[in-house]
């Protein structure tokens, strides 16, 4: 059923793109060249992103993994994830499966979420875009107020889903 | 973007070097596990397609230049939070609506929740972390959005208490 479904989905609109072409249909046209220009972004991201997950995955060891961003990490931690999430690319479709690679690896879920959070917040090409458009005091600021709030949710989202003991059921493993 | 790629392909020498096998095996791992979400992504890009048709740059302009300070950074959060667009278009597009004479509290709630708050990017979400996390990742990051925004009102002097 569920593959159905991913099958399902995207061809119908594919039918819906081809079709507006065809009769001239303006939004469906507009609409078509949206995905094109996203995802041609994309396609230039991804498939290098993946690469490095996949290489991750089979060269870092989980000890590795588990000394800066597991249980016993302490706030150091954190900032490595911090330092991490400012080089990140493209966005949050990247740091949700380097996230996850580093979940599997043994990272605590704080950390993992306060990568995930921060990349959103503190990639580096990005605060200089916004900086140079809005104000680096609007950057400081900003960053200055959400970093300390992310670990905090973090920590209160990490500690709930870990002592849950649900984790495993709420996480699907082996993506 | 040429730094990705040149980091990338660094990498990937390196590992070839070091060891052939275990490099392939990476990039076969890599690769199931792009199949894996691809649909995921796939639905992501056609939510997002619709969005931007439904709520294009000047929309967004239009909407967030014409209202008062706490309606602006309201709608500027729900914006923010249903469509998705890169930093090299909301952050010039901040730059204008600033000099439009928009407040940085609505521009904070408008940038703050789009890189935030996903819910375009929920169907990838949900596939790494599941239903249940996703959803309190989401709401608890809009929180700290309108937080960020209430701080910013209050630094530039938009709001009193």
């Amino acid at each position: 059923m569920k593959k159905f479904k991913n099958i399902f989905i995207p061809i119908t609109y594919l039918i819906f793109i081809i079709i507006s072409w065809v009769i001239n249909f303006q939004p469906g046209i507009e609409i078509g060249t949206n995905f094109y220009d996203f995802i041609k972004t994309m396609i230039g991201i991804l498939p290098f992103a993946f690469i490095l997950i996949g290489l991750f995955e089979v060269w870092i060891k989980k000890e590795t993994v588990e000394k800066y961003f597991g249980q016993s990490s302490g706030f150091k931690g954190y900032f490595w994830a911090i330092v991490l999430s400012s080089t990140t690319v493209g966005g949050a479709y990247v740091a949700f499966p380097v996230g996850y690679s580093l979940y599997n690896k043994g990272a605590k879920l704080s950390i993992v979420l306060t990568y995930i959070g921060s990349a959103a917040l503190t990639r580096i090409p990005m605060t200089i875009f916004e900086a140079s458009f809005i104000g680096i005091k609007f950057s400081i600021l900003r960053l200055s107020l959400s970093i300390p709030l992310i670990i905090l949710t973090s920590i209160i989202i990490g500690h709930r889903f870990e002592n849950n003991k649900s984790l495993n059921k709420t996480i699907p493993s082996n993506k | 973007m040429i730094y990705l790629y040149a980091f990338t392909i660094i990498i990937l020498l390196i590992s070839f070097i070091s060891d052939k096998n275990k490099t392939i095996k990476g990039l076969k791992v890599g690769f199931k596990k792009f199949k894996k979400i691809l649909p995921s992504f796939l639905k992501m890009l056609i939510l997002v397609s619709f969005m931007l048709y439904l709520l294009p740059d000047k929309v967004i302009a239009n909407y967030l230049g014409k209202t008062n300070i706490i309606k602006g950074t309201l709608l500027g959060s729900l914006i923010g939070s249903i469509t998705m667009m890169p930093g090299f278009i909301a952050f010039p597009l901040s730059g204008i609506l600033l000099n439009k004479g928009v407040s940085f509290m609505v521009i904070s709630s408008f940038t703050t929740t789009l890189m935030m708050v996903g819910i375009l990017t929920f169907p990838v979400e949900k596939e790494y972390f599941g239903t249940k996390l996703a959803l309190i990742r989401n709401t608890l990051s809009y929180l700290i959005a309108i937080i960020i925004a209430l701080a910013v009102g209050l630094f530039y002097g938009e709001i009193v208490i």
